[in-house]
């Protein structure tokens, strides 16, 4: 399947913008733009920016093109037999972000901030960065236009994500650790914003997941509903219907709201989130926020969080650095709200061990992020029927990951 | 809308000079010692603003991040907070007191408990970094009701749409962040500082504070000379930083707040 070439009536895609959130950024009662006064200003130009980009067709000409002959879209939708077989329930699709450029779903959200940082006259772009994904992802967009690029990541972080590191230095990207709060990607954003408010004339913050203050839960997500269009017409073509369930992981949640988004309004297509238990939900030591946080307010927006009962941000733990995050989408948490999504956890282990399961049985090393999802989906279809259908958002591929998984699995310290 | 804040101004400018207006975060380095501190800026400033720490002070430079961090670590909590205010308030009874801090802290107690506790603490207002006018709905009724000035801030990327709206919606005072930037950073050019000051003046009525990066006696003498608030805040925090023993880290703020006042007041303290 492949895109238009500067054709935008192609069926794989439309532009329209469904379920938008009031003027103010707000998504039922969560969202919002709760950013500094010195941020207002720049965050009202890019949404002007966005909303001029999306009607103008040459943006999407540009975006779309580079999507195709760039990043290499559209992504397969691999029928994972064996894993299905193995399973013993529902067929399972995978939806391969990992085959992206860069190797991870989080390019289709740098190209369009790129280009729209371009559009602005932006010479210099930053970024926050978790398990680093998102950050290669800025690096290269950075470099393919010529942009000077500073990443923002936690000490805690790039210890775990040495490679990551290394490629956006390698990218021309500077990589500036964070040691404030736990070291990871809230202190990460929080860094970035510090520097934002000070750059903001010449550098456009481009955010990482579909959260933050307005516009950007809804510019990531417009960015990746590439994942669910494909997807959903990928599906059509290859089983004759919509899936039953679709999953992914939320970290932020950006992959899951460019998986999940373009089928929310299917009422039969049951849409799936799946959270880090870390040590186990009961354990403390997680980053489930939608299943174990409360409303409250951080990085600009009104969300679910984890934090004590004084409004005290506390600390996450995952194995996933890209899903160690406190808080999560507003836009998840009204469809939480709404009874539109249905949550669900894997706990490290878990995810290792369903890391291990699809490297085995069909020879794809998933990132530990996404491998979370694969671990609740495997659960789920097997309690299915095999005439019904998963999709799940292999969202990025598992290389990063190398080093922290044979730590876990023991084999560094014996030499097996 | 609280109308001790407005006769501090008056006051002030009868005596045709700036108002000081300082700032420390409450538990800083811990709950005691922070309420002797306070103590002894209050005795120096005309309104004393109490940061009430947060995990994430994400417009905090690294002076003032580093208070939260000791404070919270110190076991202060937000009854700590309306605690040092009532203190503070009992000592003062004329001052401007202003709660500063992030949303997600009253947004936890709730916007209505929050703002009645503050009140109740002797408290004239509050400014949440965090809140812009736009999202005013969430605060604003808790505010009124309970006689709270809310505290707007005003940045160099202000339009003029945005300073109408400012005046519109805050009360109290205008805060004007100096720089572009984080609390404690450098301070702006103060020509540009004076014309914006001028700007926002001609737009509004309200008295006008200018802050962020105001480190010396000598910049708060050349704010003070158009100004009708100096704000210093990291500049008598990072007194608390470089003094690990009490008894210098009091006598360390009571001198640079002296030094201060002085400034403010349209003289200068023999070196």
């Amino acid at each position: 399947m492949s895109l238009p070439q500067g054709s935008l009536d192609h069926p794989l895609y439309h532009f329209d913008i469904s379920h938008a959130p009031d003027a103010g950024g707000h998504f039922g009662r969560f969202g919002g733009r709760f950013a500094a006064e010195t941020l207002m200003q720049p965050l009202k130009e890019i949404e002007e920016a966005f909303y001029a980009a999306w009607a103008d067709p040459e943006f999407h000409r540009e975006r779309l093109d580079l999507l195709k002959n760039y990043v290499g879209r559209a992504t397969p939708l691999y029928h994972a037999e064996r894993l299905t077989k193995l399973t013993g329930g529902a067929q399972i699709y995978l939806k391969r972000e990992d085959l992206n450029h860069t190797g991870a779903h989080k390019i289709n959200n740098t190209i369009g901030q790129g280009l729209l940082a371009r559009r602005m006259g932006k010479k210099r772009v930053i970024a926050e960065t978790g398990a680093g994904q998102h950050g290669v992802a800025t690096a290269t967009v950075a470099a393919l236009f010529g942009m000077q690029c500073d990443i923002y990541m936690g000490r805690e972080d790039m210890a775990r994500q040495m490679p990551n590191v290394l490629r956006m230095r390698l990218l021309g990207a500077n990589v500036i650790p964070v040691d404030s709060g736990s070291a990871t990607l809230k202190d990460a954003v929080n860094e970035a914003l510090r520097n934002w408010v000070a750059t903001c004339e010449d550098t456009f913050y481009i955010f990482g997941t579909a959260a933050g203050p307005h516009p950007y839960p809804l510019l990531v997500r417009q960015f990746h509903t590439v994942i669910g269009q494909e997807a959903r017409a990928q599906i059509l073509e290859q089983a004759g219907r919509l899936p039953d369930v679709a999953v992914a992981c939320v970290g932020g949640g950006s992959n899951a709201m460019g998986l999940l988004h373009p089928f929310r309004d299917d009422a039969d297509v049951r849409l799936v989130a799946v959270e880090a238990a870390g040590y186990g939900l009961d354990s403390g030591r997680h980053a489930a926020s939608l299943a174990a946080g409360t409303a409250g307010i951080l990085h600009g927006n009104l969300t679910f969080l984890l934090e004590d009962a004084e409004g005290q941000v506390i600390p996450t733990h995952s194995i996933s650095a890209g899903l160690d995050y406190p808080g999560v989408g507003p836009e998840l948490a009204l469809m939480l709200e709404e009874g539109r999504l249905q949550l669900d956890a894997a706990t490290d282990d878990e995810a290792l061990a369903a890391l291990q399961q699809l490297t085995r049985c069909e020879g794809i090393i998933p990132a530990l992020e996404s491998s979370h999802a694969l671990a609740a989906g495997c659960r789920l279809a097997a309690g299915m029927r095999p005439d019904q259908i998963m999709i799940i958002n292999l969202s990025g591929r598992g290389d990063k990951d190398m080093d922290n998984v044979f730590k876990h699995l023991g084999w560094l310290e014996d030499g097996k | 809308m609280s109308t001790r804040l407005a006769q501090v101004f008056e006051r002030c400018r009868a005596q045709g000079r700036a108002a000081l207006v300082g700032y420390l975060t409450a538990g800083d380095p811990n709950p005691q010692q922070s309420r002797e501190l306070l103590l002894t800026l209050a005795a120096h400033c005309d309104i004393i603003e109490i940061g009430m720490p947060f995990s994430d002070p994400m417009a905090d430079g690294p002076v003032i991040e580093a208070a939260s961090v000791r404070a919270l670590a110190a076991g202060t909590h937000i009854s700590d907070v309306f605690e040092l205010s009532r203190v503070v308030r009992q000592v003062n009874p004329d001052m401007g007191i202003v709660l500063m801090g992030y949303a997600n802290v009253p947004f936890a107690m709730g916007f209505e408990l929050f703002s009645e506790r503050a009140a109740a603490a002797g408290v004239d207002g509050v400014l949440i970094v965090d809140i812009p006018p736009e999202e005013g709905a969430i605060c604003d009724a808790a505010f009124k009701a309970h006689a709270l000035d809310r505290i707007l801030l005003l940045s160099p990327t202000s339009p003029d749409e945005r300073i109408r709206l400012a005046c519109d919606e805050g009360s109290g005072f205008l805060y004007y962040v100096s720089l572009t930037g984080i609390t404690g950073a450098d301070m702006g050019d103060i020509n540009d500082i004076r014309s914006k000051v001028a700007h926002i003046r001609s737009l509004s009525g309200m008295p006008v504070c200018v802050g962020f990066g105001i480190k010396t006696a000598a910049q708060a003498a050349e704010v003070a000379a158009f100004a009708d608030g100096v704000v210093v805040g990291s500049h008598f925090v990072s007194q608390i930083a470089a003094n690990s023993d009490a008894d210098a880290a009091l006598e360390a703020l009571d001198a640079s707040a002296a030094a201060m006042q002085a400034a403010t007041s349209g003289f200068q303290l023999e070196a």
